[in-house]
C-alpha cells in the first residue's frame, strides 16, 4: 500500500531547542548503511544515549510519557546543516509523521516532503503556545489536517500552514516525484538536445 | 527575451527550466551531477527497482571521499561499514557506467575540490550533489546546491530535479581585507552577522571589491560556507580570475573553443538595476581574524573579542546559548585569546586546497609544532597532495612535526577514524562546529588556515595579525 498523509491527531514530543542540525538528528558515524531502513534507532543518538549506550533519562524520547507521539515539536530553524536525507529517514523510521517548528532549513524541508514527513511551519507565538500546551498536558492531542492546511491545539486554537500544492498532492495521494519526471522524458530529451 | 534587468541567478536558473507550471515547483535541468559513497547507494537501489538507466553518464562524476581513511589508502579499508559503502559505490558505478575517481586514482579527492581543479565545474552551469557544500561550485558563477538522496535519484534517472525557485539575496563586501584576514574570516564574519539561518530560503550572489580581490580558491571558501547561513547556494560572477583559473584544466574547453566559451561566460553577470529580494552590505575593513565559540557557525567572534555575555543574547535564545556554551566548556563573556587547544585540523572542502596549504607552510616554515597537541593536514585531493610535494611543502610540514595525509573529508565530519576525542578542543579549518561533528563530545573552534597555523605552532588561540 502506498504511504499517504491526510489528517493526523496525536500526542506530540517537545524538543524546545533552536537550530537543531541534522548532525544531531543523525550523527555522521551512522550514515554508513546502504539502505533506508533502521535509522530510527539512532535518531538524536548523542542526545538520547550516553557514551556507554545507556539511555539519557532526561531526554524526551526516553520519557515513556511521549511513547505514542507521532508529532515532533522543535525549536526554530530545525534541520540546518548537512543535506543528509538520513535525517528525514531517521525521523520517519522512528515513527514521526509531522514536525512542527517556526522555521525549517531548506534542504531538510525538501527531504522530509520526499519521505512522508510533513514539515509544518507556524509562527513563533503559535510554537510557544504549542510548547506551553504540551507542558501543561503531555498527553494533549494536536491535530494536523493537511487537506485544509491547518494545525489545531486541544483548546481549539488553530493556525494555517503553507505547502506547495504539488507536494501536498504527492503526500495526500502517495505520488512520486520520479514518476512525474519520467512522464516529462520527451521534454527533457528535447531540452538536452537544444543545449549547445 | 524581456528587457527587464535580470540577476545572474535568474539567468542561469530560468535558462535551465524544462517545465514551469502553476502550482508546481520548477523542473530544472542539471548540467553536472557529482556523487559520492554516502548519499548515493539508496538512489541507485531506486534505479534498479524501476529498471531505469542513468539518464546521461557523461554528466555524472563519482569519487569516494566522505568515509575513506587518510592513512594507508593503498590497503583495504579496515572499518567494515565504510569498506562496504565504498565497495557499493564501485559496484554501482560499474553497473551503471559512471566514471569513478576511486581511492589512489590521481583525480580522487573531496568532491568539491576535484570538480573545480579538473575544470569540470564551469561558469553558467547547474550543479548538484548529495552534499550541502555543493555551494562551493558557485564560485565560478554557477547555480550549485546540495540535495538529498531522493533528489540524487531524480537526477540520476532524469537529469532533472523538482525544485522551488529560491529568493535572491545580494551580499556586497566593499573595501579591502587587512593583512592576515582571509576569505574564511570574511565568510565567518558574514555568518556571525546574519546568523546560521540568516539566508535560509535565499540564493546568494556575492559582490563588491573584497570579493573581486579574492583568488578562485578564496571565492570557493566563501561560496562553500553559504549553506552555513542557511542559503540554498552562493555564487560569484565569473571574471578574468575565473577564466585564468580554468584555462588548461583537464576537462575545461581547450584552445579556440576555450576562447569562444570565455566570450560567452563574460555575459554571465547581474544586469544593472536587477532586483534582489534582499541586499546586505559589509565593509571588509571591519573584519578581523574570526573564530567560533559555539555549536553552530553563526556563533563566531573576532579572535580578540569576547564570547557574548548572557545579557547580550535575546531572552528567548538564552537556553540554546547556554546549552551550547556548556557543551563547549566556555563561559559567557570569556576571551578565547591564549586559550590552550588540543588538536589542529587543516582540511575539508572549505580549506584544503593548494593555496591553503601554501599559506600554512609559509607561516610554519622553520617553526615547530607546539608540544602536546596533534596536527592533521589532510589535502583536498591527490592533485593537491602531489602539488604540495612538488613544492616541498611536505618537507616543511614534516620539519614542523605535522603529517601530510591522504585526501578525504576526514575529521571535518569524523566518518572515518579521524575523530577528535570527547572534551578536546580542535582548531579546525572546516565548516561546522555542531555538537559531535568532529567526534562525540569534540569541541570545534572554526578558523582560517592562518589562524590554525598559529594554533599549531603555539598550542593556543592567537591573533595572526601580530605574527605576519
Amino acid at each position: 500500500m502506498k504511504e499517504t498523509i491526510t489528517t493526523l491527531t496525536s500526542q506530540a514530543a517537545p524538543l524546545p531547542i533552536e537550530n537543531i542540525d541534522t548532525d544531531q538528528i543523525i550523527p555522521a558515524r551512522f550514515l554508513k548503511a546502504t539502505t533506508r531502513e533502521g535509522f530510527g534507532d539512532n535518531l538524536f543518538r548523542d542526545w538520547r544515549y550516553n557514551a556507554d549506550d545507556t539511555p539519557k533519562t532526561d531526554f524526551v524520547l526516553n520519557d515513556p510519557t511521549y511513547k505514542a507521539a507521532r508529532i515532533l515539536v522543535a525549536g526554530k530553524n530545525f534541520g540546518m546543516g548537512s543535506s543528509r536525507e538520513h535525517a528525514a529517514w531517521a525521523i520517519h523510521d522512528y515513527g514521526f509523521s509531522v514536525v512542527i517548528s517556526s522555521f525549517f532549513a531548506d534542504i531538510f524541508r525538501n527531504n522530509s516532503l520526499n519521505n512522508f514527513v510533513l514539515p509544518v511551519q507556524v509562527s513563533d507565538e503559535f510554537l510557544a503556545k504549542t510548547f506551553a500546551v504540551i507542558e501543561a498536558d503531555p498527553y494533549a492531542q494536536i491535530t494536523v489536517d493537511l487537506e485544509n492546511q491547518q494545525v489545531t491545539l486541544p483548546d481549539g486554537t488553530a493556525t494555517a500552514f503553507d505547502i506547495n500544492p504539488y507536494k501536498k498532492n504527492c503526500l495526500m495521494n502517495g505520488y512520486d516525484d520520479i514518476d512525474y519526471l519520467i512522464s516529462l522524458r520527451p521534454e527533457i530529451e528535447a531540452f538536452q538536445a537544444s543545449q549547445v | 527575451m524581456s528587457n527587464t534587468p535580470q540577476t545572474l541567478f535568474d539567468k542561469i536558473w530560468d535558462n535551465h527550466v524544462v517545465k514551469r507550471q502553476e502550482g508546481y515547483p520548477d523542473v530544472v535541468f542539471i548540467d553536472r551531477h557529482f556523487i559520492h559513497e554516502v548519499t548515493s547507494p539508496q538512489a541507485f537501489d531506486g534505479l534498479r527497482k524501476r529498471g531505469a538507466k542513468v539518464f546521461n553518464v557523461n554528466r555524472t562524476t563519482a569519487t569516494a571521499d566522505h568515509n575513506v581513511p587518510t592513512k594507508d589508502q593503498h590497503l583495504p579499508i579496515r572499518e567494515a561499514l565504510s569498506r562496504h559503502q565504498v565497495e557499493k559505490l564501485r559496484e554501482n558505478c560499474k553497473e551503471f557506467g559512471i566514471e569513478l575517481y576511486d581511492l589512489l586514482h590521481p583525480f580522487q579527492g573531496i568532491v568539491h575540490v576535484i570538480g573545480p581543479e579538473l575544470g569540470i565545474t564551469q561558469p553558467g552551469m547547474t550543479i548538484v550533489c548529495g552534499d550541502s557544500h555543493t555551494s562551493t561550485h558557485g564560485a565560478f558563477g554557477n547555480v550549485a546546491f546540495g540535495i538529498g538522496t531522493s533528489e540524487v535519484e531524480q537526477v540520476l534517472t532524469t537529469q532533472c530535479i523538482i525544485q522551488s525557485k529560491p529568493k535572491k539575496m545580494l551580499i556586497e563586501v566593499n573595501g579591502t581585507l587587512e593583512k592576515g584576514v582571509t576569505a574564511k574570516d570574511l565568510i565567518l564574519y558574514i555568518i556571525a552577522k546574519i546568523s546560521a539561518a540568516g539566508a535560509t530560503g535565499y540564493f546568494v550572489e556575492y559582490a563588491g571589491e573584497a570579493i573581486r580581490n579574492l583568488t578562485m580558491e578564496g571565492r570557493m571558501t566563501v561560496c562553500n560556507m553559504s549553506i552555513e547561513m542557511g542559503a540554498r547556494g552562493g555564487m560569484i560572477a565569473p571574471d578574468e580570475v575565473t577564466f585564468a583559473y580554468l584555462k588548461g584544466r583537464r576537462f575545461a574547453p581547450q584552445g579556440e573553443e576555450f576562447d569562444r566559451k570565455v566570450e560567452a561566460w563574460k555575459e554571465l553577470k547581474t544586469d544593472e538595476g536587477a532586483q534582489f529580494d534582499k541586499v546586505l552590505t559589509f565593509d571588509a575593513a571591519d573584519i578581523k581574524p574570526m573564530i567560533t565559540y559555539g555549536t553552530n557557525p553563526g556563533m563566531g567572534i573576532g579572535v580578540t573579542d569576547h564570547v557574548p555575555t548572557l545579557e547580550e543574547i535575546p531572552t528567548t535564545e538564552q537556553p540554546s546559548f547556554e546549552k551550547s556554551l556548556n557543551y563547549m566548556g566556555l563561559k559567557p563573556g570569556e576571551s578565547l585569546l591564549g586559550k590552550a587547544i588540543d588538536y589542529v585540523f587543516i582540511g575539508s572542502c572549505t580549506n584544503a586546497r593548494i593555496e591553503d596549504l601554501r599559506e600554512v607552510a609559509e607561516f610554519v616554515k622553520g617553526k615547530q609544532k607546539a608540544s602536546g597537541i596533534e596536527v592533521w593536514i589532510v589535502p583536498g585531493s591527490n592533485q593537491v597532495a602531489e602539488q604540495a610535494r612538488a613544492e616541498g611543502l611536505d618537507k616543511v610540514f614534516e620539519g614542523a612535526g605535522f603529517e601530510l595525509r591522504g585526501p578525504g573529508c576526514s575529521a571535518c565530519l569524523g566518518m572515518n577514524e579521524d575523530k577528535v576525542p570527547a572534551g578536546k578542543y580542535a582548531v579546525s579549518t572546516s565548516n561546522r562546529n555542531f555538537e559531535g561533528r568532529q567526534g562525540p563530545g569534540a569541541r570545534t573552534l572554526l578558523v582560517s588556515p592562518l589562524t590554525a597555523a598559529v594554533a599549531a605552532v603555539t598550542g593556543k588561540v592567537g591573533d595572526v595579525r601580530e605574527l605576519v
